[in-house]
């Protein structure tokens, strides 16, 4: 199953994890179970559908331009990082 | 609107009339009236060299000079330093060591650089350094600069 | 020169002149301000001296009644529209969420002033000078407020709050709270508690840097014509006409059908020309006059009113071992972002321990306004704010550990497989290769001068990649001409023209490489985050290997064979079976139109594959006691590019990084005065480097290909401005003694440091 590590300010929605194990084979799929397990993912990450302008992913060290429709693979590692702003 | 002077003077060889207001600058002449825009602007205050031009044989800051005051003037610019469709040796040289990134500081550094080599044939680095202090480049650090101005010094000895 | 990579390339690797060069020497070439049209119209600004204001009202009719003027636009000439967020491309390629609203405000001011210098109205008019006797007609009524000028005052409980509606986000969280930060966001990785007790030696301090300038040397620029069409035309300088067309889109409201943006020669960027500022203004001008409105700002416009980079204030704890492993670091960061929110800190804080392999870190980063300039990008933004802390810290433990800084550095240093603070591992990269190449280096082997300093520091940047494209069309002599959108800033018509030439096998010079405007090619995102050679590049290669094919199979066709028995080499296409068959690429194109017509290669990339890049200095200066003033005596900069596609343009960003960094780090700042007022707002009195204040700038190429680019490419713009703060730092504390904890190294500041 793909791996999230979870960013220590949202760590308080999973209980402190640090690193979670969730089912998808897209980010789409990946954050929807992620908040079927954990409520409050999803209000954090998406909005309208979309990852939030904030925030980037980074999916196997590559911060990916696809957003919910990049594909993630059984051993992906997901890392959700605040989008590199200004610079 | 202010009433403008007529000035004579001569640009690159050739005689060119200009009408101008007494407030504009003999930068603003040669590009807004003359349409000569190889003649940049970086500060318009005598800071950064670009708009660097030789004035009856001397080297200026052309918004510093006022285009009223160039009645009469030789005045030589960017546009003249190449002969036809050939390259004054330091547009070569500037061209084969990679010593222009965006290029606007370009011209004012080959019109100051030419005016040295005028003078000073086989100048020291130090020489070149501090003769083009007056012209400001972001882009390269200077190293290709001075060594472009190296390497047309001695193509024009060799040439000699 | 170290190469990892051993493939015999025939263009790749050599010195051609670039192709725009015969024009950029003659004075030919046609810049943003040498735009001309019939019927052009001149453009002022009027700006606020205040640095924190409300606007209680602004009076136009005096400057619209003068002579020669023809209209004036201020905030209320903004479409009404806006409410939203829009999407905006930043400095790393990144698409960031940037309130609608903020971006006109920060071009034509709303209900406040939020720096001295903040755009507030713009005249159009006969010529430049009336444009500007005009402004001083414009009458605007303030309610001057307290200004904040420091991150220190900013964060302050009480302090003034620039933006009433402003609350601080963490991470897709608002906390509600109204505040001058606008954003908090952590990086944790272990146990950062264990770390430090595990520590048998720890060094602690804080750094303060003040807010630069890119110091490009052409002003920014712009001219508009809304034509009577409804389609707005703009030509200007700027590194990504695509941004500029979907900028004016957004804050115009208009589609991106009826916009079209011609970039000219653009004279340096670094950063500062991604963000528009006077082409929306032009473009409002030209809509109330019908004609074609022209705006160049002044240089002391664009030190008040464009974007420098931050001012940062940064803490560092490091932990290490007596072998010099480092077991903890921490870092807590926050930068000015300038009147708006958005400072580089997020980039800062993914690149502050990025060198090392480290078990246990920590960071914070914090996004604070205060009454400043909007900050813009500017190379590698927010990395070398970092690295002027941690390089220095680094410095600072080898000596506690008695080590040699670039061992002790070795002994930590980041390499394939190294989880980096923010999260992701590093693929192949190339800090190990940069630190042994210094340390192999004549300038680190050879001994110190007497009585100079001598310093050391590395850097990374990301680089990134995002979308470009490219189109070829072959012409009958067998040259080809090559459009793309990158806007060339150093030379890269001409290592994007490499590309292509290499791939087909022929002569560089026989490439036309053209920069065309946004109705012309597919979208391509902008000259900046070392991205251009990397992804412009790369759609050149696609685009080549698109004519390659065709070429392969025409052949094919008029040889009556299976394309699949051909190939083609060194520009001949021949048979691998049959060695009559061959025909050179030239040959083929003569024949095009006889043999089914011509033959247009298309590429569109959004790569992946991006490789970050390290670069590293060593620098011995002097210093002169009785004055204070630093002197740079030898400057070497080393740099992983991947593969350097023209050496000399490598050489040259290397040294121009280099020597933006000495600036940085000797002379450069913005000098505020205590109500917010730039002092220095001129080019004599913001002190750039002269050719007389550096040496030759050496370089060292390092060449560790980027698996993820057909040639190796990583790209070179932007790392190279990390290590000089810290390294020049590190040479003046190793010539004085003192530990150098803010930036510009002055002399009053050099001299301050000993008491």
């Amino acid at each position: 199953m793909p791996i999230i590590f979870v960013p220590s300010l949202m760590q308080k929605l999973c209980n402190g994890e640090q690193k979670l194990l969730i089912e998808g084979t897209n980010l789409r799929q990946v954050i929807d179970n992620l908040d079927l397990q954990y409520t409050g993912f999803k209000d954090r990450l998406v909005e309208d559908g979309k990852i939030k302008p904030n925030i980037s992913v980074a999916v196997d060290g590559e911060i990916t331009p696809l957003g919910m429709i990049q594909k993630v693979d059984t051993n992906s590692e997901i890392h959700f990082l605040p989008a590199i702003s200004g610079g | 609107m202010t009433t403008k002077t007529h000035v004579q003077t001569t640009i690159n060889g050739e005689p060119v009339d200009f009408l101008c207001e007494p407030r504009q600058s003999l930068l603003e002449c040669l590009r807004d009236v003359v349409g000569l825009t190889g003649t940049k602007e970086g500060c318009n205050d005598g800071n950064c060299g670009a708009c660097t031009v030789k004035l009856d044989g001397r080297i200026v800051t052309s918004c510093l000079v006022l285009g009223v005051e160039a009645q009469g003037a030789d005045i030589e610019t960017i546009e003249g330093v190449a002969e036809g469709t050939n390259l004054h040796p330091l547009q070569l040289a500037f061209l084969e060591n990679a010593a222009l990134q965006c290029g606007i500081c370009t011209p004012g550094f080959i019109v100051s650089a030419k005016s040295l080599l005028d003078q000073n044939p086989n100048p020291t680095e130090h020489e070149i350094r501090f003769w083009l202090a007056n012209n400001l480049c972001r882009c390269t650090g200077y190293d290709k600069i001075v060594r472009a101005v190296q390497d047309a010094a001695k193509k024009m000895q060799e040439a000699s | 020169m170290t190469s990892s990579d051993s493939t015999d390339y025939k263009v790749l690797g050599t010195r051609p002149i670039r192709h725009d060069g015969a024009d950029k020497v003659t004075g030919r070439a046609i810049y943003g301000p040498d735009f001309d049209t019939a019927g052009l119209l001149h453009g002022k600004i009027l700006r606020s001296p205040h640095a924190h204001a409300r606007i209680i009202s602004i009076d136009t009719s005096e400057a619209e009644a003068l002579d020669g003027v023809m209209a004036v636009v201020t905030g209320a000439d903004w479409p009404n529209n806006s409410n939203g967020t829009s999407m905006v491309e930043d400095g790393t390629g990144t698409e960031i969420e940037s309130n609608s609203n903020w971006l006109r405000e920060n071009l034509l001011a709303g209900d406040k002033v939020l720096y001295a210098g903040h755009a507030i109205a713009g005249v159009a008019a006969a010529s430049p000078h009336v444009a500007e006797e005009a402004l001083a007609l414009i009458e605007v009524k303030y309610e001057v407020l307290e200004p904040v000028l420091t991150i220190q005052e900013a964060m302050a409980k009480n302090a003034p709050i620039l933006h009433e509606g402003l609350t601080t986000q963490e991470l897709g969280e608002d906390s509600g709270v109204v505040s001058n930060t606008a954003d908090h966001f952590q990086h944790t990785k272990g146990n950062i508690e264990k770390g430090f007790e595990a520590a048998d030696v720890v060094v602690e301090r804080e750094y303060n840097t003040v807010m630069v300038h890119q110091g490009y040397i052409e002003p920014h620029n712009g001219t508009a014509l809304w034509n009577t069409d409804g389609r707005l035309h703009v030509w200007c300088s700027t590194q990504g006409s695509f941004v500029v067309r979907d900028s004016l889109s957004d804050l115009l409201d208009i589609p991106v059908s009826q916009i079209r943006v011609t970039p000219t020669e653009i004279g340096g960027g670094f950063g500062g020309k991604i963000p528009i500022y006077v082409e929306p203004v032009a473009a409002l001008l030209s809509k109330k006059t019908g004609s074609p409105v022209k705006i160049v700002m002044s240089r002391k416009e664009v030190f008040e009113g464009s974007g420098p980079t931050a001012g940062s204030n940064i803490k560092i704890k490091l932990g290490a071992k007596s072998d010099g492993t480092i077991t903890a670091a921490h870092a807590w960061m926050a930068m000015e972002a300038g009147g708006y929110p958005g400072s580089p800190v997020g980039a800062a804080a993914q690149c502050v321990f990025a060198a090392y392999d480290i078990e246990n870190a920590l960071v914070d980063g914090y996004d604070v306004v205060v009454n400043k300039p909007k900050t813009a990008p500017y190379r590698a933004p927010g990395a070398p704010n970092a690295a002027f802390g941690m390089e220095q810290a680094m410095n600072e433990l080898a000596e506690m550990l008695q080590m040699d800084p670039i061992d002790l550095r070795l002994k930590n240093v980041a390499t394939e497989g190294t989880r980096r603070v923010d999260g992701p591992t590093f693929r192949r990269i190339g800090a190990k290769e940069v630190l042994e190449t210094m340390r192999d280096h004549p300038h680190y082997q050879a001994a110190k001068t007497e009585g100079h300093g001598r310093g050391i520091a590395i850097g990374f940047w990301f680089n990134i990649g995002f979308d470009s494209a490219c189109n070829i069309a072959v012409n009958s002599d067998g040259s080809i001409n090559l459009t793309e959108g990158s806007t060339d800033i150093g030379g890269s018509r001409t290592s994007i023209a490499m590309h292509a030439a290499e791939v087909l096998g022929i002569p560089v010079e026989d490439v036309r490489p053209s920069v065309v405007d946004t109705d012309t090619i597919g979208f391509t995102a902008v000259t900046g985050g070392s991205r251009t050679t990397f992804a412009t590049g790369w759609a050149a290669y696609e685009a080549a290997q698109d004519v390659k094919k065709q070429s392969i199979e025409r052949a094919a066709s008029i040889w009556d064979v299976d394309s699949d028995t051909l190939n083609m080499e060194d520009g001949v296409i021949k048979s691998k079976t049959d060695s009559e068959l061959k025909m050179t690429f030239k040959e083929l194109a003569s024949q095009m139109s006889d043999t089914g017509g011509g033959i247009t290669g298309r590429a569109s990339v959004n790569p992946k594959g991006v490789g970050g890049s390290f670069a590293g200095n060593m620098v011995d200066v002097s210093v002169d006691d009785e004055t204070g003033k630093v002197t740079i005596e030898r400057f070497t900069c080393v740099q992983d590019v991947g593969k350097a596609i023209h050496p000399s343009y490598v050489e040259g960003q290397m040294q121009g990084g280099s020597a933006q960094g000495i600036g940085w780090a000797l002379n450069e700042e913005y000098f505020m005065n205590d109500q917010g007022n730039m002092a220095n707002s001129s080019l004599l009195d913001y002190r750039m480097p002269t050719s007389l204040d550096l040496p030759m700038i050496d370089t060292a190429i390092v060449e560790v290909a980027n698996p993820g680019h057909p040639f190796g490419v990583r790209g070179v713009g932007e790392a190279n401005i990390v290590p000089p703060t810290p390294a020049i730092a590190n040479a003046v504390s190793d010539a004085t003694g003192n530990i150098m904890t803010q930036l510009p190294l002055t002399p009053g500041a050099v001299l301050d440091s000993g008491k």
